[in-house]
């Protein structure tokens, strides 16, 4: 927005409408629209009983105090718990593995072999892969045989991973984890190869160690782009729906501890409870509204230089 | 209950059909006779319809169609139409049983029946007892009465009566049609009950379980040998929830009976006591249990069981070492029923269809000689089991069919309800936890609540016993 | 910079660290691999390193079997994934160029506003979407899954950053000396320099409407019309389906691999167009 350009005649301004117009009319209709509707089935109690639609008849905010009384506040839980057990590992393995892949003195070799293998799993189909584990994982399944054939368990005796909460919120929080530390990693380097390299010589001259110089001007300068991994990953994390629902059949199992919110969403939607699903998509709605007004702000002050800068580096070295 | 429609093994299968349509051929003349009627019929008539849509949800019903319908002329080679003689084609739409998903999609197209072009409308669809009353019910008029097709009451004259009952709306008027009675049974291993029991002969057997205080002795026993009574928690579920006092839901309360409150005990105390695997129906560990390797003492099943589950997952080294006897308590377990969709453009052709796979004697008795099947002809069924000839080889010659014959007219449907399906997988589900160790008594009992409100916007509570 | 002292023992524990990371990776669709060529009977009789030979015949059995119509499954998948990508690309493009070349009354706050929803989740307006597509009569139909990316700010506000580094206004006006109409100078002059962007664009998009799931379970019913997760996701819940495991694993296989093979082709594209792609997870 900043450059604006010179010679521009008047005349031409209303291009600019042209331009844009399709965007505008395709989110006016297929998401503004819905929102609006959806708000609105809110307050209602509008679903269908066997063939019949009862409803819709206007009932205030009672959907709002239901999906409070029933457990929404669990879900959000269970939500941040699974989505914190994978982000965490990512984060961190994420700063480590940027600063090996830019630390000159590591010279580590097949560099360009492991970011692409790390960044595989984020390409995979969330179904398929919750689906694999789920194969591999089962009472019968081949991780269970390798733990018996190497005796680290006993024969007839598997591991019941998906029968135990901490199992199962484990295999979630791995999937998201293995999804996308590769792609944050890449992102992170990305942000540490931006960073003038004339300061790492000097801290090098200054006698810095390695750590020093980590904890000292990496992970200070790319701070931003770290606020901005977190809250992106966290609306990620509320979006957090097909792998624990391929994962469990839907059923959020054991005991509704890995259901997440838009799992919670989904069964509504399901059994076509239309109020209540709204209910449930508004509070949604302002809880992403929040996050989306922070990543704005973050977006447009600090990481406004730091990321677009690092990009323009990038996209020159790519069109060679 | 999901009835597990599974392909045997696609030899035994492929086997199957090559016969039955060798045995067809012998009918091609009389088909051919009736089409040409059916032809200076239709003159006079509306034109039927030149597709029959099907919605199912799981392909037994295809394998029976498929297998014995007369008319079938050719299958797709991915079974996804099948062509019958007077050209018109089936398709098939199978949706998944599991968490009323098959009832979503059927309500919804239903519901948009009258505006569906006519090769998409629905011409036949299949319920199971679980789910039955909604469809049959007269307000919501989706299923046509047999007597509007032109069925009549002798038509199904040698039919269980239960299987009418179920099917009948509040008016008499009768709206589907079943080839098979379910009645439960328990299947057991050979090899393990003489180990354990010293005998492996039916009779025997079944005296050593003929009730529940003596189906735990033995349980105890078994496990002193290592072996496990029952696969999963949901075994012995349909002994249990098949011999309630009252309907799931009364009005819109959810009233839980006390019969399922024993199962809950029961199973709780197999599990703390190590007598079941901690399987859940379905999953690959209990079809695991099932196979030669399996040390499982027996699994509860209806008829259908044997065949298309059991005898496929015990394979070729489990065969002759399973028999079958009445267990500790007579229940059922699903049954599947036709029905004719109403705004249908198809009605001689389904009407034809029910009447040759529900009502005709000898290709019932062939069904039940291929597949072992319990079917619908109370005559044909006799005549099985007085046949001293008659025998199941993978039953190592015991003749099921007698035991069925006896159990069969006691089933009473009378208590189901139109939320068995969600109510039964509910409660499975929430109490799984409970076995597993994860919640406690009041926890499941509160997500079994959640769940339903969830399923059923329309319950407001649910009581306990 | 002046090269200093390789230091051995952190490098040791970086490959250890790295390998394990990398096995970690690949050890999955290693076994997914061997068994997708093992028959259910020794998939079941436990994990085996080495594949097997049913490799023809599970492909043989997932093709025959019409409750996982897996060919117009990735026709399906492709159609859908394609047109996306398609739309999403061009018309960001398009808004990109609007707001980034012309100087109206408006500009400012679309741009602010795209910014705003950026980050906004489609699965909070599912309920109004389906009930609008269900007023539409295109419920079961793929339209609902292509046509809204003609909206997709993500895909904007990369290219509007990528015309801020690469798009020079000179030439928009030499295009327009030269008479070319506005139309003509973006299809002909903007577009084709705005090719990288668009193909990593292009692919980010195919590869999430690929492996998207929510809203297709919502909108398709007939098998006929169903992307791959739907049917992945079928294929966990119907009992009867699972019974081959080894059809199983081959049906996950055929889902995953055509994604692996166009990464393994791309790869470097892509890796170096994760950073440039911004606001993902």
């Amino acid at each position: 927005m900043n450059n604006k350009k010179k010679g521009k005649s008047i005349s031409y301004a209303r291009w600019g409408y042209v331009f844009i117009f399709p965007f505008f009319l395709v989110f006016a209709i297929f998401q503004l629209y819905p929102l609006i509707t959806t708000i609105y089935y809110s307050f209602f109690e509008y679903f269908r009983s066997g063939l019949r639609f009862i409803g819709p008849r206007f009932v205030g905010l009672a959907n709002y105090a239901e999906i409070f009384k029933a457990d929404l506040p669990k879900y959000m839980g269970n939500t941040m718990i699974m989505w914190i057990a994978g982000f965490i590992p990512q984060i961190v393995i994420s700063l480590i593995l940027a600063a090996w892949f830019t630390d000159t003195r590591l010279r580590i070799k097949g560099k360009q072999f492991f970011k692409v293998v790390i960044y595989m799993p984020n390409l995979i189909m969330a179904s398929a892969f919750a689906m694999l584990i789920f194969a591999l994982f089962s009472d019968g399944g081949p991780i269970n045989g390798i733990l018996m054939n190497l005796g680290i368990i006993q024969q007839g005796h598997p591991i019941r991973f998906l029968a135990s909460v901490l199992g199962t919120r484990s295999l979630v929080a791995l999937m998201n984890f293995m999804m996308w530390f590769g792609n944050t990693t890449i992102m992170l380097m990305a942000a540490v190869m931006g960073i003038d390299p004339a300061l790492f010589e000097a801290a090098e001259l200054d006698g810095c160690n390695h750590k020093q110089i980590f904890f000292r001007i990496t992970l200070p300068l790319i701070r931003p782009l770290l606020v901005y991994t977190l809250i992106t990953s966290m609306i990620g994390g509320l979006q957090m729906f097909d792998v624990p629902q391929i994962l469990t059949n839907g059923k959020g199992a054991p005991n509704r501890t890995s259901t997440t919110m838009i799992m919670y969403l989904n069964n509504h939607l399901f059994s076509k409870n239309y109020g209540m699903a709204g209910a449930v998509s508004v509070f949604l709605f302002v809880l992403c509204a929040i996050f989306c007004i922070i990543v704005y702000f973050s977006f447009n002050s600090e990481t406004d230089e730091s990321i677009t800068g690092k990009h323009k580096k990038i996209k020159k070295g790519a069109r060679k | 209950m999901k009835k597990r429609m599974r392909m045997l093994a696609s030899l035994a299968l492929a086997g199957t059909m090559v016969l039955s349509m060798a045995a067809c051929g012998g009918k091609s003349d009389d088909a051919a006779a009736k089409k040409d009627d059916a032809k200076t019929e239709q003159a006079e008539e509306t034109p039927e319809g030149k597709v029959l849509n099907i919605w199912c949800w799981n392909d037994e019903f295809q394998q029976r169609f498929n297998g014995y319908y007369p008319e079938v002329k050719e299958v797709a080679e991915d079974k996804s139409t099948t062509t019958l003689n007077d050209g018109t084609v089936v398709k098939w739409t199978i949706n998944p049983n599991e968490n009323n998903n098959y009832q979503d999609k059927l309500d919804t197209a239903l519901q948009a029946q009258a505006s569906a072009a006519e090769d998409d409308k629905i011409d036949i669809f299949l319920i199971e007892a679980d789910y039955a009353l909604k469809y049959v019910d007269a307000d919501a008029n989706v299923a046509e009465p047999l007597a509007d097709l032109g069925i009549t009451d002798d038509d199904l004259a040698d039919q269980y009566q239960y299987t009418k009952d179920i099917v009948t709306d509040d008016n008499g008027a009768q709206r589907g049609t079943s080839w098979q009675a379910t009645p439960g049974l328990f299947a057991y291993r050979r090899s393990i009950a003489k180990d354990v029991l010293g005998t492996d002969d039916p009779e025997k057997v079944q005296e050593k379980l003929k009730d529940w205080d003596n189906f735990n002795k033995v349980a105890d026993e078994a496990s002193k040998k290592g072996y496990k009574m029952l696969s999963g928690y949901d075994d012995s579920y349909r002994t249990f929830s098949n011999n309630v006092s009252a309907k799931w839901v009364d009005g819109t309360t959810v009233k839980v009976d006390p019969n399922l409150m024993t199962w809950v005990d029961q199973t709780k105390t197999f599990t703390d006591k190590g007598y079941n695997n901690k399987t859940s129906l379905w999953d690959d560990s209990w079809n695991a249990d099932q196979s030669a390797k399996g040390k499982v003492f027996g699994f509860f099943y209806s008829t259908w069981g044997i065949n298309f589950t059991l005898a496929g997952n015990a394979g070729e080294e489990g065969k002759g070492d399973w028999a079958v006897c009445e267990g500790p308590q007579p229940y059922f377990w699903g049954g599947t029923w036709i029905c004719a969709a109403q705004g249908n453009d198809n009605p001689k052709t389904i009407k034809d269809v029910m009447l040759k796979l529900t009502c005709d004697k000898e290709i019932e008795k062939k069904i039940t000689k291929d597949t072992q099947d319990y079917t619908n002809t109370i005559s044909g069924m006799q005549e099985f089991a007085d046949d001293p000839k008659f025998g199941s080889e993978f039953l190592g010659g015991q003749n099921h069919i007698k035991l069925f014959s006896e159990v069969a007219p006691q089933i009473d449907m009378s208590k189901t309800s139109p939320y068995d399906q969600g109510c039964n997988e509910a409660f499975q589900g929430a109490f799984k936890d409970y076995f597993d160790g994860n919640a406690d008594m009041d926890t499941a009992k509160k997500n079994f609540e959640t769940t339903i409100i969830e399923k059923y916007p329309e319950l407001t509570a649910v009581e306990w016993p | 910079m002046r090269e200093s002292k390789p230091s051995h023992v952190r490098t040791v524990i970086a490959y250890i660290v790295l390998i394990f990371l990398a096995f970690l990776c690949l050890f999955f669709f290693y076994v997914l691999l061997v068994n997708c060529t093992r028959d259910h009977f020794s998939i079941q009789k436990g994990f085996s390193a080495i594949p097997g030979d049913h490799f023809i015949t599970n492909f043989k059995n997932v093709l025959a079997d019409a409750n996982v119509p897996i060919l117009s499954g990735l026709k399906n998948s492709l159609l859908v994934s394609g047109l996306a990508a398609l739309l999403a690309t061009y018309f960001s493009c398009m808004t990109a160029y609007g707001i980034y070349a012309y100087d109206f009354k408006l500009r400012k706050f679309a741009f602010v506003f795209i910014l705003l929803i950026m980050t906004m989740p489609t699965q909070v307006t599912a309920l109004g979407f389906i009930k609008l597509v269900e007023k539409m009569s295109l419920l079961d139909t793929l339209v609902p899954l292509y046509v809204p990316s003609i909206a997709a700010p993500v895909v904007f506000y990369f290219m509007y950053s990528y015309m801020q580094s690469s798009l020079p206004m000179e030439l928009v006006e030499a295009a327009r000396i030269d008479g070319s109409n506005e139309m003509h100078t973006f299809n002909f002059i903007v577009l084709p320099l705005m090719k990288p962007a668009i193909a990593v664009q292009a692919i980010f998009t195919f590869v999430s409407s690929w492996n998207n799931y929510f809203m297709p379970a919502l909108v398709l019913t007939s098998k006929k019309k169903q992307t791959l997760p739907i049917l992945i996701a079928a294929l966990r819940s119907a009992d009867f389906l699972k019974f081959d495991q080894g059809k199983v694993y081959m049906l996950i296989t055929m889902a995953i691999v055509p994604i692996i093979i166009i990464y393994i082709l791309l790869s470097k594209y892509i890796v170096s167009g994760v950073t440039l792609g911004g606001v993902k997870g």
